[in-house]
């Protein structure tokens, strides 16, 4: 299969985390999180709704401040970087967002112009718009370029905002809740367009999810996050086969029986 | 599990909460103005989206400041007779008209309609509050753009260009206004009109106006820009942006309106 084909570098992380602690007034988020990702490798982070999965990626992407605890992504400390060091980052980092956040007074066009033209300051009309008809290809959307985000759906607004992402060539992926809201058919779609973004552009991923099924079909490894911290760590199967009490609980909100 | 009873902190505001948050709001907001001067005159620059931002901005404002401008010099006219007729001195209506045209109604007028009724407040607040609440600002940041230099500095300049721009057009409204009631009731003829409303407007007139319209301008782009870049997450947010845009506009355009009129009050007796 395809996993054979690659190679996890277990040596070289490029996200670490350690003891990483964020709340927020009284309320404690994350309370101790440590996590190794390492090169080529996908993670997919479970949790239920309100654990704190999106304010973890948010703190790799710098986009919040933890409180403490250490965040290296590709060996930056991310907290610790001005605005300059930390745009450069960005450039290698992919974010995509659970409710897509595209652009909505553009078109899909100028939604992937958008980064890519301040970004790459020197490319003529022809490159731009080869790159942008390239990542439309990759996820499979050529025929939305002149729409507008309003006129797409759900699934489509997810994969257009993958597609933004991916236009700036990331090393990293970090996708938020990538399934949440689509019907199946749709989701097992975005499964295989993270595979296969993570074949085609040699990223590593954290994916955060509470759907079963795209963690399977993704990830490498699956972290669980459970009142601010990871719970159990490993492959899909070691935590699927845990008799956990708290682990249980997600396999039969997924109807998945063991 | 034992439960600690929750103390809170004696000293948690400094004075009230009120009052502290409103000196937390005076500074983030002289924050806000230092970063918007930091970025617009940093590359790069984002020319098209101002210009993008002027034509919204002029377009929406336009017909409701040619209507207001209108009414305002013809109403004022109208008022104004009355009180010089009985000195027989109608003849200075042009230069009475043309005097607090210039100098006061036409900067406060379009400022307050290009803040509120022509709704580029409110816009820029709901507008930039719902971007905020959809993570579209978040999500310029991570694609390693800059939101602040394209979505504020572009609209903060717009404004500042904008307002001025439309404060000469209302004066010139206005003054149109007058002239057409001036002429239907004293049969003055339109050079006898403007020779006559312009003798009494001085340089300092027209340039007190350009200021405080560049003042107002900037003030509308700036206390909009910021409530809304700062909105609160949930849908609430974006309706309590524009409200807040709205009002804090007015607030900072009715202190200025008050402080530059004394200093050029002041100025034109040291002049005289
Ligand atoms: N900017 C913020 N200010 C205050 N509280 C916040 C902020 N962001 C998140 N929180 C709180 O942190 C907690 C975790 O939020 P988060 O969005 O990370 O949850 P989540 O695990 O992503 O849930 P979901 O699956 O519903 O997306 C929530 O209780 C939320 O209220
Ligand atoms: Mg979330």
């Amino acid at each position: 299969m395809i996993e054979e084909e690659r190679n996890i570098d277990q040596e070289n992380p490029v996200i670490t985390i350690r003891d990483l602690y964020k709340s927020f007034g009284d309320l404690v988020v994350l309370d101790g999180i440590n996590l190794d990702v390492f090169k080529g490798e996908n993670v997919a982070v479970l949790g239920k709704s309100g654990t704190g999965k999106s304010v973890l990626i948010k703190i790799i992407a710098g986009l919040l401040k933890p409180d403490s605890g250490l965040v290296e992504v590709l060996g930056q400390k991310v907290d610790k970087l001005g605005l300059r060091e930390l745009q450069q980052l960005r450039l290698k980092l992919g974010f995509s967002f659970q409710n897509s956040a595209l652009y909505d007074s553009m078109t899909i066009w100028e939604n992937l112009e958008f980064p890519l033209v301040r970004n790459k300051r020197n490319l003529t009309a022809k490159e731009v718009k080869n790159a942008i008809e390239s990542v439309l290809d990759d996820v499979g959307l050529p025929q939305t370029i002149n729409q507008m985000p309003s006129e797409l759906s759900g699934g489509q607004k997810k994969r257009i905002g993958i597609a933004r992402t991916l236009i700036l060539q990331p090393e990293i992926m970090l996708y938020d809740e990538p399934t949440s809201g689509l019907d199946p058919a749709t989701s097992i779609e975005i499964n295989n367009l993270i595979k296969q973004v993570q074949l085609q552009y040699n990223t590593s991923s954290i994916i955060i999810t509470h759907d079963l099924t795209c963690a399977k079909a993704t990830a490498d490894r699956v972290a669980v996050l459970l009142n601010g911290k990871f719970y159990i760590t490993g492959s899909f199967e070691e935590v699927f086969n845990s008799t956990e009490p708290n682990i249980k609980t997600f396999y039969d909100y997924n109807f998945i029986t063991n | 599990m034992e439960t600690v009873p929750k103390v809170l902190p004696k000293n948690k505001y400094v004075v009230s909460r009120r009052v502290d948050a409103f000196f937390s709001d005076i500074y983030h907001i002289w924050i806000f103005i230092l970063r918007f001067f930091k970025e617009v005159f940093s590359s790069p620059f984002e020319f098209k989206e101002v210009v993008n931002q002027c034509y919204h901005i002029g377009l929406k404002s336009l017909s409701l400041v040619s209507l207001t401008g209108l009414v305002t010099g013809i109403v004022f006219t109208n008022q104004s007779r009355p009180s010089l007729e009985v000195f027989g001195a109608s003849s200075w209506l042009p230069s009475l008209v043309a005097i607090a045209l210039i100098r006061a109604l036409a900067p406060l007028v379009t400022a307050l309609i290009v803040a509120v009724a022509g709704k580029v407040g409110s816009n820029i607040g709901a507008e930039l509050g719902s971007m905020r609440v959809t993570e579209q600002i978040d999500a310029m940041e991570v694609s390693a753009t800059n939101p602040f230099k394209f979505l504020v500095a572009t609209r903060v300049l717009a404004t500042t260009i904008m307002v001025p721009v439309l404060v000469m057009y209302t004066g010139l409204v206005g003054m149109m206004g007058s002239f057409l009631n001036v002429h239907q009731n004293e049969e003055t003829s339109f050079p006898a009109f403007f020779k006559s409303a312009f003798a009494s407007i001085t340089f300092l007139d027209i340039y007190a106006s350009v200021i405080k319209a560049i003042c107002f301008g900037f003030t509308i782009g700036i206390a909009s820009c910021y409530q809304g870049y700062n909105a609160q997450k949930g849908t609430q947010g974006v309706g309590r942006a524009a409200n807040l845009a709205v009002v804090l506009s007015m607030y900072f355009i009715f202190i200025e309106e008050i402080t530059i009129v004394q200093i050029f009050n002041n100025i034109r007796t040291l002049l005289l």
